[in-house]
């Protein structure tokens, strides 16, 4: 009986819009959408920021008052800290997505996961690691770290952090749907991110040691390029799996 | 391919012969969760302008079916065609024409009604301006309430704001292919017949309409129905 119904559905889509302008679009309304929420729902981001804050502010008390001690264990404390800030809000990553719903038409949408899940991850980035990068210099005066030094260390944070939310974003989308997810997302992610921890505080003992950080900084960048073509990917299969 | 084979069977006024193409065939799909099989050897051929209906007990498997269809699920054996093309060897395609509305309402409970519809509309690859999403919420029932957080909505204003994007001209245009899971849950006495009707313009225009539903919806008689009893 159906053949007798008039067919009126246009052609399909794909022949219309390129491809690219659409994928384009479905990136910048999730990375929009993600945003926005942030931004109506600030006490996430603020608490992850003020641990942060909190954590390094407590190294100075509990340590005393002696420069050079400080000046040496600045990178690494700062670095540790903002680990640690980071895996907060990486667990819910796309745990949120999952219960409401949307992670489900993420995954209907006609533009690549992986394409999408990068755009998460920018918005993560920058509502958890640039806002680190930022504050650092700030909490640097603490440890009494030179003016260079304070340089390098928010450069190694603005260059070390989006791997953080990309890397960590791998063990946020293998932990969806987890109970526990966020001590197992820790487990998992933190051993991952000990290369960016040693070349991001190394980096900065180099600067203030007076040798060149240009070598930590490279391969920093190195990771970067690799990790934002690699760990979408990979985020986008283990959603896949795990929305099973 | 065989787009073009199948359009022989369409009407000969159809000027697009790529258009007749839309049909959804299930062949042998099975699930299993965990041990128990939930269903085995679900075959059924859904043409364009047919309605599908799932029915069955709590926990058969319908939600699980959809899901299947839709290619969230891979089915433990049997395959999902559209158009004669395994969906997941074409799933950008496919799910350009799909829209699936799940259990969960997938709105974002600190967005408005309005920038969850653009942002679900975006995800989809289409355009849609605030005044569109406006529009399409004031059909479906929901003029006040568009600029509220979705928290703050009743369950059935919840509904409404997702079957909006059902109603969304940008979005509809290219969807052959609705997937609704209890569409008609919590739904009033004015929003029912709505659907009802959006569901029957989208069966009148060619388009496929597959559901799942406790409620006893009664469509006419001129409404072309396929029912898999799970």
């Amino acid at each position: 009986m159906s053949a007798t119904l008039p067919t009126t559905l246009p052609a399909p889509a794909h022949a219309a819009p390129s491809d690219t302008t659409s994928w384009w679009l479905a990136m910048r309304s999730v990375f929009v959408r993600d945003l926005r929420v942030a931004l109506r729902h600030r006490s996430d981001t603020a608490a992850a920021l003020f641990f942060f804050i909190v954590v390094v502010s407590l190294f100075p008390l509990a340590v005393g008052p002696e420069p050079g001690l400080l000046r040496t264990m600045a990178p690494g404390v700062v670095w540790v800290a903002a680990l640690l800030a980071a895996m907060l809000s990486l667990a819910r990553l796309f745990a949120d997505d999952q219960a409401d719903g949307t992670l489900e038409q993420l995954l209907l949408s006609p533009t690549p996961l992986a394409l999408l899940v990068l755009a998460k991850m920018a918005a993560h980035w920058l509502i958890s690691g640039l806002l680190l990068a930022l504050v650092a210099p700030l909490l640097a005066v603490q440890f009494d770290l030179s003016w260079e030094a304070t340089k390098v260390l928010s450069l190694s944070l603005l260059l070390g952090t989006p791997l953080l939310s990309l890397i960590g974003g791998i063990g946020a989308a293998l932990t969806v749907g987890v109970r526990g997810a966020g001590v197992l997302l820790s487990l998992l992610v933190l051993p991952l991110v000990a290369p960016v921890l040693i070349f991001g505080a190394g980096a900065v003992e180099s600067a203030s040691a007076g040798s060149g950080y240009g070598a930590h900084f490279s391969l920093l960048g190195a990771m970067l390029a690799a990790a934002l073509f690699l760990a979408p990917v990979a985020s986008a299969a283990a959603l896949r799996i795990a929305m099973e | 391919m065989q787009k073009a084979s199948r359009a022989t069977s369409a009407s000969p006024s159809a000027t697009r012969p790529a258009t007749g193409a839309v049909s959804l065939s299930l062949q042998g799909v099975s699930c299993a969760r965990g041990d128990r099989t939930l269903f085995e050897n679900v075959t059924a051929e859904i043409h364009a302008g047919q309605l599908l209906r799932i029915a069955g007990s709590n926990g058969s498997g319908k939600t699980t079916l959809l899901r299947v269809i839709c290619g969230l699920l891979d089915p433990l054996g049997g395959e999902v065609l559209w158009a004669g093309v395994a969906t997941r060897r074409q799933r950008e395609t496919f799910h350009r024409q799909l829209v699936y509305l799940g259990h969960a309402a997938a709105l974002k409970p600190n967005l408005s009604a309005i920038e969850n519809l653009t942002a679900s509309c975006g995800l989809a690859g289409v355009a849609c301006s605030d005044a569109d999403a406006a529009l399409a919420l004031a059909e479906a029932g929901l003029q006040e309430a568009a600029h509220l957080p979705a928290r703050a909505l009743s369950q059935g204003q919840r509904r409404r704001a997702t079957l909006a994007r059902v109603a969304l001209p940008a979005r509809h245009d290219d969807a052959a292919l609705w997937v609704l899971d209890e569409p008609f849950n919590a739904l009033d006495a004015t929003a029912t017949p709505w659907l009802m009707d959006r569901i029957e313009h989208q069966l009148a225009r060619g388009g496929i309409v597959v559901l799942t539903s406790h409620q006893d919806i009664a469509f006419g008689p001129h409404v072309p129905q396929v029912t898999i009893n799970l």
